[in-house]
């Protein structure tokens, strides 16, 4: 009898099927409706580029997320709106890259759902209701998921 | 928050122009019902009566590669050409095929098949001996049976020896109805 996994890779319709409604609302809320529009195709796009290469079908809901989230970075980059929201949005984004480069690096070898926690947290400076959201968990598993990432991290630094 | 319709074809028009599915499908009306269409980059690999699409998908997805998405526009000539042979202003369907979800003998049949004219009919013994194995008329049965792109390589023409209809994948109906949109006499 042939096992089935249950991290098998959905075949993407129904991956994009149940995610596409809770990634275009947090999109909205990010960066608003009209740019969110131009946001949800590059973020789908983008995951439809690295689909190939998933090597389990584990933390999908984490994984479209950080996605989204690295898109809504670009674009304001990109894009930066006008007149003083603009200088605003740019020291944000200085500020926001090099931080979540040096995290994404640093918590690479913490558990998926850990990982994705301390970056939207400290990287991109969600709040613990929307990386819930994002995660499909509550804030509560969210706030303990980050802090856990985090502990992890301290003790891995200390012992190094 | 709901994706609107619009934005939610855009994305698929998006993807399916970006080269980076496996396959596209969609589902396409027809007299004979609700038909399951899939393509690849290199042409038609599957029609389907299943209502099923859940599972034709996911054996897709094994058989293929994962980055299966229905979308509308890579099925747009096959759609075109069902409609033109359901009006009768299509005798031969000029679509190129993806056949690797087939075995090799398979295959020779499904070739040797596509060539039984619009209009007429072949028995199971016949097509085994055109694909070279006249004793294979059961096994030729089994690969009509599966045959994956039927209407387009037209099972519905193969026929038992004394006459009758035999069987179809898409039930008995079906294929009386399209032998008597092409004329057969059967």
């Amino acid at each position: 009898m042939m096992a089935v996994s249950v991290a098998a890779i959905p075949p993407f319709e129904r991956f994009y099927d149940e995610h596409r409604n809770a990634v275009f609302g947090f999109l909205v809320r990010r960066v608003g409706p009209d740019a969110a529009e131009d946001a949800f195709q590059e973020t789908f796009l983008r995951a439809l580029r690295g689909y190939a290469s998933l090597e389990h079908g584990k933390h999908l809901r984490a994984w479209i997320f950080t996605i989204a989230t690295r898109v809504c970075i670009d674009q304001t980059r990109r894009t930066p709106s006008n007149s003083l929201l603009q200088g605003e949005l740019e020291v944000a984004v200085e500020d926001a890259q090099p931080v979540h480069l040096q995290l994404d690096h640093l918590a690479d070898e913490l558990p998926p759902t850990e990982h994705a926690a301390v970056l939207l947290r400290y990287g991109y400076d969600l709040d613990y209701a929307e990386i819930g959201a994002a995660l499909g968990s509550s804030e509560d598993a969210a706030r303990q998921a980050a802090s856990s990432g985090i502990r992890r991290l301290r003790r891995k630094e200390g012992g190094a | 928050m709901t994706v609107s319709p619009e934005l939610d074809d855009r994305f698929r028009d998006a993807a399916a122009a970006s080269g980076l599915l496996d396959v596209a499908y969609d589902v396409v009306d027809t007299p004979v019902g609700h038909l399951f269409v899939a393509t690849t980059e290199r042409g038609l690999c599957t029609i389907s009566y299943d209502p099923e699409t859940d599972r034709i998908v996911d054996r897709l997805a094994r058989a293929l590669g994962t980055r299966v998405l229905r979308t509308a526009r890579p099925v747009d000539p096959v759609r075109r050409q069902l409609d033109e042979y359901f009006e009768r202003t299509r005798t031969e369907f000029d679509l190129p095929l993806d056949l690797r979800l087939t075995a090799d003998f398979s295959r020779r049949v499904l070739q040797e098949l596509e060539r039984v004219p619009y209009g007429q009919v072949a028995t199971y013994g016949e097509l085994a001996r055109r694909a070279g194995r006249p004793r294979a008329a059961r096994a030729v049965g089994t690969v009509m049976h599966n045959n994956p792109i039927p209407i387009v390589l037209p099972c519905h023409r193969i026929v038992g020896a004394n006459g009758s209809l035999t069987g179809y994948g898409g039930g008995l109906d079906r294929k009386e109805l399209l032998l008597k949109l092409e004329g057969a006499t059967f």
